[in-house]
């Protein structure tokens, strides 16, 4: 039941505990005890909404990061991971296997805004070694949810 | 007399309709086209009348069509399909459902099962020979039975029974004329499937009026409460059993047309012959695409299956909200409510329905005997467009409340 309900809420967290009971023919108050527990547990750690930025023309701009990284002995990256994730501009961070070691996603309002977070805050690191900045263009899917306006209902209204 | 003068004696008003034969004359258009035009005619509307997935064709099985086109397969295939494809299907018959054919014998690829329960039909019956066909059922089984020169004899499941196929109600419809019985189990549009329990009464009936059996079993995999039954895998049945499926429903592949018969040979070579001189072969691009879906379509499946059940749940469980009588459909993706309640007869409810709520129902009549009080609600749709309608139709409800 937990991964049923985590697919669920994945899809569409607005959905009530007392919907997802009734979809998975569960009792509401066991639904409602799951959920809190993967709460707890953090598992599900928020409830977000996947938003169009192009849209609303916004002036966000988003760059994706490489950061090569000496690892440090006893901590390996987790350290370095850690200053970086601290600041607000930094929207995520992986671990990757590759030519670098950490792939950073960082937003600002404007791209001198996020160089300048690159070059002065960032590239500063003790450990950082290098970085390289990559500024998103266009978002074509994100989430598991394609942008495009382009997957609408194309069946007949009424069939056999 | 000269064809001048018979063509002048021809009376003038006669409509071009005087060349068309009395039996299609006769033959009534679909209760869903009718229902159709006026829906299509209204802007705004959140439709539960559509009987196919809202899904779209998986991306892995569609992209095997297009590598298929890229390398040139663009050809007919052998009449009975493409051999890869046959071996496929044979596995998954085997794998899914314990039925084992030949698959170079006795299974044949189709445009869609529609065409495999026409070739069925046209094969077996002789004029006036009646096929038994259990109602509410899916809108083509009459008419394909009266083409095929067969007369089709309804027998009625109900409401209380779960819409299951009784015996004694079987049994009480058998003539000696009768020679097909068209099963149709996960059904349209009642829901309803049929357990191995259910079945093998049914089974000793054939057997015992020799009847061959025709199971349309398109919703198999659309099952949500155990295990789908084939009829061909109850003892002894496979022999007088035409067991169809196809790739519309489970892999939301219905505009493809593509589908299957599998029979015992002496059949199915006999079904080839209609095929081969009517259609020639199922569109190669499909049958490459149907390949792709059963060889890697599983996930994807469950996935939609899961999702199908969740939305069952709920429209069931709002129905019976709103106050209309919900027998719990363990099959396809159709719920089949009575509005008894209400007062109104399948028609009228669906025609105000869509005028005032803008929520397209198919009236229960359009199935046959048995959809008088009834509406046929697809949850091939969104949860967010399945609970508006629910909304809309307690509103419309509770205004015509009785
Ligand atoms: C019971 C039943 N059989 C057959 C079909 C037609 O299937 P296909 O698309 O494979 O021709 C349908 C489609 O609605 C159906 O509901």
């Amino acid at each position: 039941m937990r991964q049923e309900i985590l697919e669920i809420l994945e899809n569409d967290c607005r959905v009530t505990p007392e919907q997802i009971a009734v979809m998975l023919g569960e009792d509401a108050a066991v639904v409602k005890e799951t959920i809190g527990q993967l709460e707890n547990e953090k598992v599900v750690l928020k409830y977000q909404a996947v938003i169009n930025h192009e849209k609303i023309d916004n002036g966000l701009v988003t760059a994706l990061i490489d950061v090569k990284v000496a690892p440090q002995r006893e901590v390996g990256f987790d350290q370095v991971a850690a200053r970086i994730y601290r600041y607000p501009e930094v929207r995520s961070v992986f671990l990757v296997s590759g030519a670098y070691d950490l792939a950073v996603m960082v937003q600002g309002h404007s791209l001198q805004e996020v160089a300048a977070f690159v070059s002065e805050k960032l590239a500063a690191l003790e450990h950082v070694q290098s970085t390289m900045t990559h500024f998103l263009l266009k978002t074509y899917k994100q989430d598991g949810v394609i942008f495009a306006d382009q997957e609408e209902d194309r069946r007949q209204v009424v069939t056999p | 007399m000269s064809l001048a003068t018979w063509k002048k004696m021809a009376p003038a008003q006669a409509a071009p309709e005087r060349f068309v034969s009395p039996l299609i004359r006769e033959l009534p258009p679909s209760g869903i086209r009718k229902f159709f035009d006026l829906v299509a005619n209204t802007r705004g509307v959140i439709s539960l009348g559509v009987g196919e997935p809202d899904f779209v064709t998986p991306w892995h099985i569609r992209e095997a069509c297009f590598y298929s086109l890229e390398q040139g397969y663009t050809m007919y295939t052998s009449n009975f399909g493409l051999p890869e494809l046959r071996q496929e299907v044979g596995r998954y018959l085997e794998a899914g459902f314990g039925v084992r054919y030949d698959p170079l014998a006795e299974i044949i690829i189709t445009v869609g099962a529609s065409e495999a329960i026409d070739l069925a039909l046209r094969a077996v019956l002789e004029p006036g020979d009646e096929v038994l066909i259990p109602a509410p059922c899916y809108v083509s089984y009459q008419p394909c039975a009266l083409l095929a020169g067969g007369r089709p004899v309804t027998v009625p499941t109900r409401a209380e029974n779960d819409f299951k196929l009784r015996p004694a109600e079987l049994e009480a419809r058998i003539t000696p004329r009768s020679k097909v019985l068209l099963l149709s189990y996960p059904n349209n549009p009642t829901g309803a499937i049929m357990t191995r329990e259910d079945l093998l009464p049914i089974a000793r009936l054939a057997e015992r009026y020799d009847l061959l059996v025709i199971s349309d079993e398109i919703y198999a995999e659309l099952t949500y409460d155990g295990r789908h039954t084939s009829f061909a895998s109850l003892p002894g049945m496979q022999e007088r059993t035409v067991l169809i499926n196809g790739f519309s429903k489970a892999f939301a592949m219905t505009g493809w047309r593509v589908g299957y018969a599998a029979a015992p040979a002496p059949i199915i070579n006999h079904m080839l012959k209609i095929h081969q001189y009517t259609m020639l072969c199922a569109p190669i691009m499909s049958q490459k695409a149907a390949i792709e879906a059963l060889r890697h379509g599983r996930e994807e499946v469950a996935q939609m299956v899961r999702e199908y059940d969740r939305r069952r749940r709920f429209v069931v469980q709002r129905l019976r909200e709103i106050g209309l009588d919900c027998f719990e459909p363990k099959g396809a993706f159709y719920v089949f409510p009575s509005i008894a309640a209400t007062g109104m007869g399948a028609e009228e409810f669906s025609q105000a329905l869509l005028e005032e709520e803008k929520v397209a129902v198919v009236p229960g009549t359009a199935f046959g005997e048995g959809g008088e009080q009834r509406l046929r609600c697809s949850y091939a749709a969104s949860i967010n467009d399945l609970a508006e309608a629910m909304n809309r139709i307690e509103r419309f409800v509770k205004r015509h409340g009785s």
